[in-house]
């Protein structure tokens, strides 16, 4: 009987695969091209934009999504948002999590420490359903490589040379900024809600965002570091989950150039060796002569 | 592997050494003094870059898999853990997932490289066979490493494809719940993907030996598509080829590296990233890019057991090219026709990969259908014909003759005299 549910889920896939209809992504607009400070082959993480993402992320979104894979010690390690460790201690003591079982075999709640992973706001997968009208808040650890839109030709094409691979960060600052009345003939269901860029656009999280609902930290002149809009919201707290969904992009860019520079002067130096030993004798071929 | 072995030790320990096992020997005359022909152009180097690959992946795999848990439950955030907290396991991970694909790429230009050049005909019918051999093998291998990471597109891809054998009939179903190891894709299935990903490439590496045994029986084949005669047909394989195959492979590296350094995610999945939920099915389900086209072959055909043969045939059908293939001359340099219809078949396999990521709807699928009928017709029906009615070019009598003209220079003549004088098929 489950095998047969199995088999039948599978050729719903195939069909669903078949029928673009069935998947509404088509109807959603393309996000636009954002700039981030992290594209390219030398691009670099906004330390003090993922302290203010972060910020959004734990005013708002940590509500009622969970981030597992972030625990408090990333939040001070290099290539990130680099908060100083006894901020990150003082955090953690913030939040209790659960511990135990103890010598008398019972669980009890403690201060975190910056070890602890990041605590997430329902106990289980079905409680953040039922506290969410149903709908599952999904896990924003790896939410910035999770999703995407399709490029098309010859965009893929480019992309490669480009280094272009912020499609997740630009379709989630997008959807953040996305919520709009719905267009006349379109109902949305009690507790749903219409946005421009989620695919089929019926969606069950509701506009998290409000212009000056999170405060800022300030800078010399008294006045916030980055404007309190939804706009500059959206694009903090999107760079914060690149952040959480990549945390070591700093090292792997910063490597990749060395890598490169010993490559390419390996390489030109083996060119002329070949060149030197190929000189002795003829015939060495390159192409083929189609 | 060539003929007797010319290698003297030097030293009282070498010989001592050499008279009981005569190991440097070999290798001495497999990749030192060993004959190639003169005129093999870059395309020759993929055989290297694809073992260098090989090494590549066992290495980084082998790492990973100390990092790794094969269970439903852990797989996707032990692959997390590797990728946070692991000492270089982003580079580990982002390796071995792109390597995959450099992978594919180098086979691929191998492949094709065998096709333009005849490489496939006699003496080497042997060699193409344990080639393709090694392509099933590696496609198995991939299929079955996309599976490990238990996201998403692993989940529902090991559901479309593990489902494929139910097609057949009467043993369909049996096969299926065998393979899975119970009633559904769960964890018994991804432990032995697992055992199975991490026991393939070193039978894959295994057929490789034999594939390197197979060739140096003949020796390489060349882009004039004559065989070796004289030593002023060849040169050694060190320093001429290890120099050459070394350039190669760095600049083959370069390429690599950009993947894994710049756009370690633009050959994967997105859906990938979202933990494997067998209750909720991703909304386009489709198989890493190398596989675009056989999963284009398998939809083209509205019965399934149908799709899956003329798949699987696909493959096959590369076992009796060096039969299906009537024409005598081997370069395609010198068969203008069969040069034509060459590249009207890789733009064909092209094609099929891009309507391999489509969905199978409407006009897709009936372009589909032409290409798959073409991908047959091109082995079964325009290679055994065009062998009959083609007009071959003049072939030159030796590949001395083909790249210095006719008699070679002495100056050639000259290096040609330091090769091994080893004529012998």
């Amino acid at each position: 009987m489950k095998r047969l549910t199995f088999i039948r889920a599978a050729l719903a896939a195939v069909v669903m695969a078949a029928s673009p209809a069935a998947f509404a992504a088509g109807t959603a607009p393309q996000p636009p091209s954002m700039s981030w400070s992290w594209s390219g082959p030398f691009g670099q993480y906004d330390a003090t934009q993922l302290q203010r993402g972060f910020k959004v992320f734990r005013e708002v979104c940590a509500a009622c999504h969970s981030a597992e894979y972030l625990a408090f010690r990333n939040l001070s390690q290099p290539g990130g948002p680099e908060f100083s460790a006894a901020q990150v201690k003082a955090l953690a003591e913030e939040y209790k999590v659960k511990a135990g079982p103890n010598d008398q075999g019972e669980m009890y709640e403690r201060p975190a420490r910056p070890a602890d992973h990041w605590p997430s706001p329902f106990p289980n997968r079905e409680a953040a359903t039922a506290a969410n009208g149903g709908a599952y808040p999904p896990d924003l650890s790896v939410m910035a490589k999770a999703r995407t839109y399709e490029r098309g030709f010859p965009w893929f094409v480019f992309d490669i040379f480009t280094q272009f691979q912020e499609q997740g960060p630009d379709y989630l600052a997008a959807l953040l900024k996305g919520y709009t009345d719905p267009p006349a003939g379109v109902t949305v269901p009690a507790g749903k809600y219409y946005n421009t860029y989620f695919p089929g656009h019926i969606i069950a999280m509701p506009s998290p965002l409000n212009d000056g609902a999170i405060e800022y930290p300030k800078g010399a002149d008294g006045r916030p570091q980055a404007p309190e809009t939804v706009a500059q919201y959206a694009k903090d707290v999107t760079a914060f989950m690149m952040w959480m969904a990549e945390p070591k992009l700093e090292q792997r860019k910063e490597l990749g150039l060395k890598v490169m520079i010993f490559l390419l002067v390996f390489a030109g130096l083996l060119y002329f060796t070949k060149k030197k030993i190929w000189s002795k004798v003829e015939g060495d071929a390159h192409g083929p002569a189609f | 592997m060539s003929g007797h072995s010319t290698y003297v030790p030097k030293s009282a320990v070498g010989k001592w050494f050499e008279s009981r096992l005569p190991i440097m020997g070999l290798i001495h005359s497999s990749f030192v003094v060993f004959p190639n022909p003169r005129n093999l152009n870059y395309l020759w180097t993929f055989g290297g870059i694809l073992a260098f690959m090989l090494v590549s992946q066992i290495l980084t795999g082998v790492v990973l898999a100390m990092h790794y848990t094969p269970h439903v439950d852990f797989a996707f955030s032990s692959v997390e853990k590797i990728m946070r907290d692991v000492n270089y396991g982003w580079l580990l991970r982002y390796l071995h997932a792109n390597g995959a694909s450099m992978f594919f790429i180098a086979v691929y230009v191998h492949i094709f490289r065998g096709l333009y050049y005849g490489s496939y005909k006699a003496p080497r019918e042997i060699l193409w066979i344990l080639g393709v051999i090694i392509f099933l093998l590696m496609m198995a291998t991939a299929f079955m490493g996309y599976v490990l990471p238990w996201g998403q597109m692993s989940f529902w891809g090991a559901t479309v494809i593990t489902n494929l054998f139910s097609a057949f009939p009467i043993v369909g179903e049996s096969i299926v719940t065998w393979l899975w190891g119970g009633y559904s894709v769960a964890n018994p299935t991804l432990n032995r993907f697992f055992s199975l990903h991490y026991l393939m490439p070193f039978m894959i590496a295994g057929v490789v030996v034999l594939h390197i045994w197979a060739l140096h029986v003949p020796g390489s084949n060349n882009p004039a598509g004559v065989e070796k005669q004289t030593a002023k047909d060849t040169l050694p394989f060190h320093p001429y080829f290890t120099v050459k195959d070394a350039f190669a492979l760095v600049c083959f590296i370069i390429m690599f590296s950009w993947f894994v350094f710049y756009t370690p995610n633009y050959l994967g999945h997105a859906d990938n990233y979202i933990p494997a939920n067998p209750a909720v099915t991703p909304a386009h389900i489709v198989p890493e890019w190398y596989f675009l086209p056989f999963y284009a072959i398998l939809r083209a055909v509205p019965d399934k057991l149908g799709g899956v043969l003329l798949m699987f045939g696909a493959i096959a059908v590369l076992v009796f090219l060096p039969w299906l293939d009537t024409s005598k001359v081997k370069s395609a340099k010198y068969r203008p026709l069969f040069r034509q219809f060459f590249w009207v078949f890789a733009i064909v396999c092209v094609l099929l990969g891009w309507v391999g990521a489509k969905p199978a709807e409407g006009g897709y699928i009936l372009l589909a259908r032409v290409l798959t009928a073409y991908y047959f017709a091109h082995f079964l029906i325009i290679l055994p014909l065009l062998g009959l009615f083609e007009t071959p070019r003049k072939v030159p009598a030796s590949i001395a003759e083909a790249v210095l003209g006719k008699g070679g220079s002495a100056n050639a003549m000259a290096a040609g005299a330091h090769a091994e004088p080893n004529t012998k098929g």
